[in-house]
């Protein structure tokens, strides 16, 4: 799609991103212009409130916008914008792990990683009970009752977890979705 | 006197009237002319590809395969589990990654389609007549966009209006010299014939690039011919088509005089103001009408109101009371030539029609639905809700479960309900389900 590294120039940080996203130059490009749609005030960082907009019509909405907020941060740019995206690429079927290159952003272990902390909401390597609840009570709004919701999630945690501590931590997360097709399912397929 | 008129004026005035004869005779031709006959030179659809390649529409960032809700969180845990999934639908860890997924492609890319607001697209399509967020990207497009809005506004505009002007004037003329007629054959063909004449130039005003599909669905006499609204335009291209009664209020001015020398010619029909609050007279004028079979099938957009084309409000139920045949239409435009949305709160017919006349084009689908009747059993609710989603599903919008009214205030909370919804069947199942288990 042309000369990649010169139509580069607008975008922050673009060569550092082609090689830690693993987007293509032309990718990178369209997505910095959909930043800047989503930028409507031009500040050249998006708000909660941007993103939200997208995001109305999601039941998970707000969790998905807080993903792309480190904690306390208000604010998100573009090169931090670009790095959560990159976890819904589709993963490399030949990537190896050789411990020297950092582990990339769309590999199985780190999706998992990005939907465990859409679970995990307060960050303390497990998801309890309480959060748990929350999530399915986003998931299914004021279509099911408290009883139901409640043995919803019991069975859920009486399936995954494993040490018996009513909390599900990452191993156990990971053990239970040990045979879904985490690439496929936790992808976007992009149109080059 | 010899002063005043130098040779060059002379030049300049036989200059004028070749250019106006021959650009007078080539709208003549090539476009009221096969207006009249109904045939097409194929000119407008030319015209279309040649835009869609100048401007080089971008197409979009992601490809996206439309699985519902329900397939897509099926299909995620056939893959990671062994048990048999139909009888033991609970929900799953990876019942996220659906949602997550939708998210995130949401933000990427803008396919979530906003209700009430114009369809947002892909900022960089200047195929729309207004770029909301107009960044400087490069010279080019600048040039482009500005070369664009002096063709629109210079060239296209006159010449749209003076065929509208066209054929408006023949419209009210020849109808009202029909009119004069005895009522019989002659002067139901002959009114056909006007009618359709006339509605093909003013598709041609508004360069309007249909396709119809299905058209052996058309609505037949005696039936109820019943579409989803997104702007006046509708009634134009439909009518370009088949020949309807029309059903509406009288309005004053232009839009009356048109109104009324269009009655003359065949039985449309139209309300007094204060008679269209009473629904039982509504009902009654409808239903005598469909059941003369020899008058025209009516022509109705039961939503009420102008919806911008992503969706399908709710359909108020009075035409699905008459007990007769309705013929469900699907109208789509497409939203990278323009959008024809009319958001009658903010503009006014006037300025709605400038907009449309100088956008580049108005590219729509038309539907022809299967014919659908009452079912026993059914009350009109019922029956217009099911003819509502059939037309949602055919054209690809979203079938919404509330009533247009609500055009005012924003509500997005629905589509977010209908998504828990759905997720919550698969889950609890619903009351039925229950209760039998």
């Amino acid at each position: 799609m042309g000369s990649s590294r010169s139509s580069l120039r607008g975008v922050p940080d673009g060569q550092q991103l082609l090689q830690e996203t693993g987007f293509s130059a032309a990718l990178l490009l369209r997505l910095h212009q959909r930043f800047q749609f989503l930028d409507k005030d031009s500040r050249g960082h998006l708000r909660s409130e941007d993103l939200e907009a997208e995001l109305s019509e999601n039941p998970i909405g707000d969790r998905i916008v807080g993903a792309f907020f480190q904690p306390g941060q208000e604010t998100v740019d573009f090169p931090s914008f670009v790095r959560v995206l990159a976890h819904f690429r589709p993963t490399e079927k030949n990537w190896t792990r050789d411990g020297v290159q950092p582990e990339p952003a769309n590999s199985r272990n780190r999706k998992l990683k990005f939907a465990f902390q859409l679970y995990d909401q307060d960050r303390d390597g497990k998801i309890s009970r309480t959060e748990l609840l929350q999530v399915l009570r986003e998931m299914l709004g004021l279509q099911v009752t408290e009883e139901q919701l409640q043995s919803i999630a019991e069975r859920a945690i009486q399936e995954a977890d494993l040490d018996r501590d009513d909390a599900i931590c990452f191993d156990e997360f990971r053990k239970s979705l040990e045979k879904v097709d985490i690439d496929h399912k936790m992808s976007v397929r992009f149109l080059e | 006197m010899e002063l005043f008129f130098n040779p060059f004026d002379n030049l300049l005035c036989i200059l004028l009237g070749i250019s106006f004869t021959v650009w007078f005779t080539l709208l003549l031709v090539f476009i009221i002319v096969p207006a009249i006959f109904g045939v097409s030179f194929g000119i407008r659809r030319l015209y279309m590809k040649t835009l869609l390649k100048i401007f080089e529409v971008r197409a979009p960032i992601i490809a996206r395969e439309p699985t519902s809700l329900e397939e897509e969180i099926k299909e995620i845990r056939r893959s990671g589990s062994n048990k048999d999934l139909d009888s033991a639908s609970e929900f799953e860890m990876s019942d996220i990654f659906y949602f997550a997924r939708r998210g995130v492609e949401s933000i990427m890319d803008d396919e979530v389609t906003k209700r009430f607001s114009a369809e947002e697209l892909e900022s960089w399509n200047l195929l729309t007549r207004s770029n909301n967020n107009f960044h400087y990207i490069s010279l080019r497009l600048t040039v482009l966009w500005w070369l664009g809005l002096l063709i629109r506004y210079g060239i296209l505009l006159p010449l749209r209006v003076t065929l509208a002007f066209t054929g408006v004037s023949l419209l009210v003329f020849l109808t009202s010299l029909i009119g004069l007629l005895q009522n019989g054959r002659m002067k139901n063909v002959l009114s056909e014939k006007v009618h359709l004449m006339c509605y093909r130039i003013c598709v041609r005003a508004l360069t309007a690039i249909i396709t119809y599909h299905d058209s052996e669905n058309k609505p037949k006499n005696g039936g109820i011919c019943v579409a989803n609204h997104t702007s006046p335009i509708d009634v134009i291209i439909l009518a370009s088509d088949g020949c309807y009664a029309m059903v509406g209020q009288i309005h004053g001015g232009l839009m009356g005089v048109i109104q009324r020398s269009m009655v003359k010619a065949c039985p449309h029909i139209w309300f007094e103001r204060s008679e269209v609050k009473d629904r039982h007279l509504v009902a009654k004028r409808l239903s005598n009408h469909v059941q003369d079979k020899s008058k025209l099938p009516i022509l109705i957009f039961p939503e009420g109101t102008c919806i911008n084309n992503t969706s399908v409000m709710m359909f108020k139920k009075g035409s699905f009371d008459i007990g007769a045949t309705v013929y469900p239409v699907a109208i789509k435009y497409d939203p990278r030539f323009g959008d024809a949305f009319w958001n009658s709160s903010k503009f006014g017919m006037v300025s709605y029609l400038l907009r449309m006349m100088s956008s580049w084009a108005i590219v729509c689908s038309v539907w022809y639905l299967p014919p659908m009747s009452r079912e026993e059993g059914e009350d009109a609710v019922q029956f217009a809700n099911r003819v509502k989603s059939a037309i949602a599903r055919k054209g690809g919008l979203v079938d919404l479960l509330w009533d247009g009214g609500l055009k005012r205030d924003k509500v997005k909370d629905t589509f977010k309900e209908e998504q828990q919804k759905l997720y919550s069947k698969m889950l609890v199942g619903t009351q039925e389900d229950r209760s039998r288990s």
